[in-house]
Order: structure tokens, then C-alpha cells, then sequence
């Protein structure tokens, strides 16, 4: 299993013969994600990688049935892109380009929730659900099978903290990339709940950075929703205030948005922070030992499918008090925050 | 990108909302002239991208032209936190009668912009926030819908009981939110918003964060870019492409990827060393970026050490590589450079490598471990 990708994924790609796009739908298609088809408004008719190009989304949905689309689109594009697929019928669009203005972010956004869609991105390097979808751009030769769930602000960061779980034999179910900009269309709570209704999912890495609240909601989520281990890592502790570090989003703001804050906001509620990437199998492993967090008895119950090199349930039951499951799904309440400049 | 206080201020009374009268001076005697057209008492005002201006003598009031000038020639050349003031503003100086508080920002958290008013106006907005929380008050705005009269007039309310005041204050803050998307900006503010002696409602001071990622639409906006006000080892990477920003440290880093490079940054401390930089060399392997990458960090005298960490998906290590080499061959650092290249082509990347027998390590707690040793700071 996995979340908002799997095998009844069908991929059309937006810019498909673009440098990018035509690059990714090789990639994608090589790892087995079902692509079937691929827009650039005047190379209707047209192939790429073998798959049919068509002038418009809806020309496309209506031919390949996709529900699910990638943008590989220069910025001034990339919003209108997102309407154009939505407004087809698409459920799941993941846009990979960064530099996306964030007025535009800020009207679209309503527009595909409005629609029942998920937007994923922004700037991001989308997601992967391990051995049966990739849409985005995540090298696919870091990622095994396994039980955790990886989501991160990051891009080649989150490379890193995939490969040291896979080194350590800690496979995964999905890894998203939510993107590194202001306004997103997925934020960390929406993978998080995700992640905990997902039974193959047995624990989660979460990767933040410096900038807005995200974390910080994030660990009000964790300490009411999430009965799963989850460990984190937060970049930009050396971060000067006021200077964006490179993504939109990575910015400490009117003296918030530190990465100090955001660690203990996360101690707070017991999700342990590693001091570096390579370190994250090593504190995961401790937290399931401790046994502070535990899988909820349905999901323990499951037990047949996914590897998990790391299995302690049945000693981490005796020990301690399970919080109420979650798995429910809880209607996503965001924790509701004072602005912050 | 940030603006000074007199574009922002242009930019308001483009927008019509009232701003006092006022032009730029780069020198005494034009601030003389300046002044002697408004034939009123002025205020110099120092024009710089940090907030505290008046608390550090950057703002000071002047009776006459004469007054003025002389002003002007004490606050050219100041620094403020850091920051050589360039440019006073010469601007018809208002008696306050009230002040107070009107922003409107892009909150992160509603995904939506959100107008903020208080009447503790003149003061630190972060402070009253801190202490006085009950003062401030929001809407978040729906982007689709956009503000209405109604919702600008109850926030209007909160700051004024004369109805014209209010009528006035309801007309700005329409007006702002129109600004606010016409620049595509992060952050417009008024602060302070006065009243004067004509019980006129104005804005004494004008502040506006534009959304970088916007600029290609605003080219207008990118025009009034403060080049002087700007790191020139910045200047330099964005004309090359690369993010950067310089620190006070000892260790130089290049790095793919903005969430890699800060924990990069973050790992060098750890380690007992002091980041030299944050710099994103992207997803591209050019030549050409990291020559330019490795010019700028090698720009800063105190880097003792560079280490260049590189996990390469779709960017492939050899491209990266064979850039290290020409980078080597053009510019020939004098310092010790250690490299860590993982990911896709990772071994022809070091055969690459070894051609300039360049120190290498293969995990990013190694490769910083070892620019802190060859930099001589264990």
C-alpha cells in the first residue's frame, strides 16, 4: 500500500515534450508508473517515449482516462496548467516546477480543493510509492520497499534520508516531496493522516526546514492523530534570520519560522529530531525500541504484507499505554495559528 | 526582493493612497532643493532595507532647507545595522495626532492574504504581538472573493470613531489590498498610520516585500532593485543562477539542493567549524555554475576549506565532476577543496576527480568532517 499514488495510478504528463517532461516520462515509465499520454498545446498527435501527445487535458482524460497528472511547465504556465487539469476531471496533480508566483499559489488553491482534488507542490520533486508508482523526478535506484513513510520539504535532502534508511535496511511505502515554496497544495498533516490511515505504513520520517509553521501544526497533529512512530529532521539551524535559503518557503520571518522552534515544538509532543540526516534510521530504531509510540492494534493485526526489517510490536505492546487509534479519519483540523510575518 | 520606503511609497501613491509629499536625495544639495521645493519643514528620512531607522538617528526632523541639508550630510554615510544609508528621503514632515497600524501579509498557514490592523501604530508590530496581542486585529481574506468594502470599514472601525477617519482608513486599506496583489507582493505595510492636525488619514511610512518568484511579471518592480544595498558576492550568484547567501564563517559550501545545503550548513557547526555560505548549485551539472560557484565562495578571504557535497539523482555526478575539473584548471584554489559525489555515475565521477587528485569522501558527515580537518580547525 501506499498514499495518494499506487498501481491504479494513471499518469498523464503536463509539458511532455518539454527537456524535463520528455526526460521524466522515460524515467517514469522505466520504474513502471502506468503513464498513458502527455500534453503540449500544438504537439497534439505527436509521441514521446512511445505514449500519445495531445493538444489539451481534456482531450487527453477524455482518450486515456488518466486521474492523475504531472507539470513539467515553466512558471508563468504552471498555474494555468494546474487549473487546465483539474477543471479536466484529474484528482491528483503533483506540479514539480519551482518559481510559481504565490498570489497565484494562493487563488488556486481553493480551486482544487473546491473540485475534491490534491494538488501536491509546488516546487517539489513529487512522490514515490515503492515498486508501484513514481510520479516526479525521485531517483528511483534509493528507494526500497519497506514500512516508512517519508514526506519532506526538501528534494536531494530527502535523497539523503531515503538512501540512509534503505542502507539500514529500513525500506519505505511512499516518499513525497510537498515542496519548498509558501503556499502548497499538500502540507505535512496531510501526509501524516494519510500515512497513519495507511496500513503498510508502520512509521514516519518527517523532514522540515526553516520557514512558516508547518512543523509546528504538524506536531499538534501528531500528539491527537498519530499513534505511529514518527522522527524528523529539520534543516536551517544555522540559518541567518531574514535571508531566503534558497527555496521560497525557507525563511526565518519576523524572528518564526527558526528551526530551533520547530524542533522543540516537536520534542514537545515526543517525535525525537536526528541531529543529521544519516542518523535518522539510528533514532527511528531507538524510538520503536522504547516503545513510546506503537501501531494501532488493527494495522499490528496486518502483519502478512510489507518487510519490515524492524518489527518490534510484539515487545513494544507490553510496555506501554497505546493512545486512542486515530485511525479514524479525523477530520483534518489544522491547528489555527496566529499569523506569523 | 525588497524595496526602499520612497518606491514603496510611489508605489501607494500610484495606488491612491494618500502619502506625504516627498523625493529621494543622494547628496546635501539635493536635499536642499528638495526641501526648499516643499517650503515646509521636512523630515530626512535614511533609506535603508531595516526596520529601527529612527531609533538609530536615521530620521530626523528638520525646520528649514538649511536644516535640511546639514541633516542630510550627518545621515549619508551612517551606518545602520550594518547597512550604509545611500539615499535620504526628503518628505513634508506631518504633525501626528494618532498613530496606527495597517499590513496585509500572506499567511502561510490559511493560504490566504491576511489584513492586520492596530491602532499601537508607530511601534514594532512583532512587539505588540508579543505584549499586547488583543490590539491586532485580522481577516483573512478569500482570494477568490477579494475584500469588500464592509470587511475593511469593520477593521477601519477598530481604529478610528470619526466617521470620515473611518471612511478614509476603509478607502486605504481597499486600496492597499489592491497594491498587494497589482505588485504581487508578500508584505505591504503602513506603519504608522497617522492622523495630522487636518485630521487627514496618511501613510507616514511605507514598506513592501515583492514575492521574488514574481518578478518576471514585474519587471517594473525589478527595475527599482537597490544594487548598492545588496552583497555583491549575492549580486554575482543570481546573475549566475545560483542561490546564495553569504555568512560569517570559515568553511565554504557547495551543494545541490536547498535543503541539502542547509543541513550541510547545519552539519559544519556540529562539527566545530562556521558555514562560509549557503549556496545551491540546482538540479543543472553545467561547467559554467560550478566555475561560477567556486569564483564566489573563493571571493571570501576567510573560507580556509570548501567542501562540496553533491547526492546526485537526476544531476549526474560525472557532469558534476568534469565542472570540478575545469573550475580547478580556470581558477586554481590555493585552499583545500574536499568532495563527496553520490548517486547517479558516482564512479565516473571519481575517476574524473582523480585526474586532479582531489580529497574525497563518500557520506556527507564524512565530507564535512574532513573540510574541517584540512581546513585546520579540529
Amino acid at each position: 500500500m501506499s498514499i495518494f499514488i499506487n498501481r491504479k495510478t494513471s499518469l498523464i504528463v503536463q509539458g511532455i515534450t518539454g527537456r524535463d517532461g520528455s526526460f521524466h516520462t522515460e524515467q517514469m515509465k522505466k520504474y513502471g508508473t502506468n503513464v498513458v499520454g502527455g500534453v503540449t498545446p500544438g504537439k497534439g498527435g505527436g509521441k514521446v517515449a512511445g505514449l500519445p501527445v495531445f493538444d489539451t487535458v481534456e482531450e487527453a482524460v477524455a482518450k486515456t482516462k488518466a486521474n492523475t497528472s504531472v507539470i513539467y511547465v515553466p512558471p508563468p504556465y504552471a498555474v494555468d496548467a494546474i487549473y487546465e487539469a483539474v477543471s479536466a476531471g484529474i484528482k491528483t496533480v503533483v506540479c514539480i516546477t519551482e518559481g510559481v508566483p504565490a498570489n497565484d499559489m494562493m487563488k488556486v488553491y481553493p480551486f482544487v480543493k473546491e473540485n475534491g482534488a490534491r494538488l501536491i507542490g509546488p516546487n517539489c520533486p513529487g512522490l514515490i510509492s515503492v515498486d508501484q508508482c513514481k510520479v516526479g523526478i525521485m531517483p528511483s535506484n534509493i528507494v526500497k520497499k519497506g514500512g516508512v513513510g517519508v514526506v519532506s520539504r526538501s528534494g536531494t535532502l530527502t535523497y539523503e534520508a531515503i538512501w540512509a534508511l534503505t542502507v539500514a535496511g529500513m525500506g519505505q511505502t511512499t516518499c513525497i516531496g510537498i515542496g519548498g515554496d509558501q503556499v502548497i497544495g499538500t502540507n505535512f498533516i496531510d501526509c501524516l493522516e494519510a500515512f497513519q490511515a495507511d496500513p503498510a505504513t508502520k512509521a514516519i520520517v518527517m523532514i522540515g526546514e526553516i520557514g512558516g509553521s508547518d512543523e509546528e501544526d504538524a506536531a499538534a497533529y501528531i500528539k491527537k492523530h498519530v499513534t505511529k512512530p514518527v522522527v524528523a529532521f529539520i534543516a536551517g539551524q544555522t540559518a541567518p534570520p531574514g535571508k531566503r535559503m534558497g527555496h521560497a518557503g525557507a525563511i526565518i520571518a519576523g524572528g518564526s519560522g527558526t528551526a530551533k522552534e520547530k524542533i522543540a515544538a516537536l520534542n514537545k509532543v515526543g517525535v525525537p529530531v536526528a541531529g543529521s540526516p544519516i542518523e535518522i534510521p539510528a533514532v527511528l530504531n531507538d524510538l520503536i525500541k522504547s516503545g513510546r509510540k506503537t501501531a494501532p492494534k488493527k494495522a499490528a493485526v496486518k502483519k502478512t504484507t510489507a518487510k519490515k526489517p524492524k518489527a518490534k510490536e510484539a515487545a513494544a505492546k507490553k510496555t506501554v499505554t497505546k493512545e486512542v487509534s486515530g485511525l479514524k479519519k479525523a477530520a483534518s483540523p489544522r491547528a489555527t495559528k496566529k499569523t506569523k510575518k | 526582493m525588497k524595496i526602499h520606503e520612497y518606491q514603496a511609497k510611489q508605489l501607494f501613491a500610484e495606488g491612491g493612497i494618500p502619502v506625504p509629499s516627498g523625493r529621494v536625495a543622494t547628496g546635501p544639495m539635493e536635499a536642499l532643493q528638495i526641501a526648499e521645493e516643499i517650503n515646509k519643514p521636512v523630515m530626512v528620512k535614511a533609506q535603508v532595507h531595516v526596520g529601527g531607522r529612527g531609533k538609530a538617528g536615521g530620521i530626523k526632523y528638520a525646520e528649514n532647507a538649511e536644516a535640511a541639508k546639514v541633516l542630510a550630510h550627518s545621515i549619508l554615510g551612517m551606518d545602520i545595522k550594518g547597512l550604509t544609508v545611500k539615499k535620504v528621503l526628503i518628505t513634508e514632515a506631518e504633525d501626528i495626532i494618532s498613530e496606527a497600524y495597517v499590513g496585509i501579509i500572506l499567511d502561510r498557514v490559511t493560504k490566504r492574504p491576511v489584513v492586520m490592523v492596530s491602532p499601537a501604530g508607530g511601534v514594532d508590530i512583532e512587539e505588540v504581538a508579543r505584549k499586547t496581542p488583543q490590539k491586532i486585529f485580522k481577516l483573512a481574506v478569500d482570494p477568490v472573493i477579494g475584500l469588500k468594502p464592509w470587511q475593511a470599514r469593520n477593521l477601519a472601525f477598530k481604529l478610528y470613531r470619526d466617521i470620515n477617519q473611518v471612511r478614509e482608513a476603509t478607502d486605504i486599506i481597499m486600496k492597499l489590498y489592491d497594491v498587494f496583489w497589482k505588485v504581487d507582493a508578500s508584505l505591504v505595510e503602513i506603519n504608522p498610520l497617522i492622523t495630522n492636525t487636518a485630521a487627514k488619514v496618511i501613510a507616514l511610512d511605507a514598506k513592501i516585500n515583492i514575492d521574488d518568484n514574481a518578478l518576471y511579471r514585474r519587471k517594473n518592480i525589478e527595475a527599482m532593485r537597490d544594487l548598492d544595498a545588496e552583497v555583491p558576492e549575492e549580486i554575482q550568484a543570481r546573475e549566475a543562477d545560483l542561490s546564495y547567501v553569504k555568512l560569517d564563517g570559515n568553511i565554504g559550501c557547495m551543494v545541490n539542493g536547498a535543503g541539502l545545503a542547509m543541513a550541510t550548513m547545519d552539519l559544519v557547526k556540529r562539527y566545530g567549524g562556521e558555514p562560509a555560505n549557503f549556496l545551491d548549485i540546482g538540479g543543472s551539472s553545467s561547467p559554467e555554475k560550478v566555475i561560477a560557484a567556486l569564483r564566489i565562495i573563493l571571493s571570501d578571504p576567510n573560507v580556509r576549506a570548501i567542501l562540496i557535497n553533491i547526492f546526485g539523482g537526476i544531476t549526474r555526478c560525472d557532469d558534476v565532476a568534469t565542472g570540478i575539473v575545469a573550475a580547478f584548471k580556470e581558477l586554481k584554489p590555493e585552499i583545500p577543496v574536499v568532495v563527496r559525489l553520490t548517486g547517479t555515475n558516482e564512479e565516473a565521477a571519481q575517476k574524473i576527480l582523480r585526474s586532479i587528485n582531489l580529497p574525497s569522501a563518500d557520506t556527507l558527515d564524512k565530507v564535512v568532517k574532513k573540510a574541517i580537518e584540512l581546513a585546520g580547525l579540529e
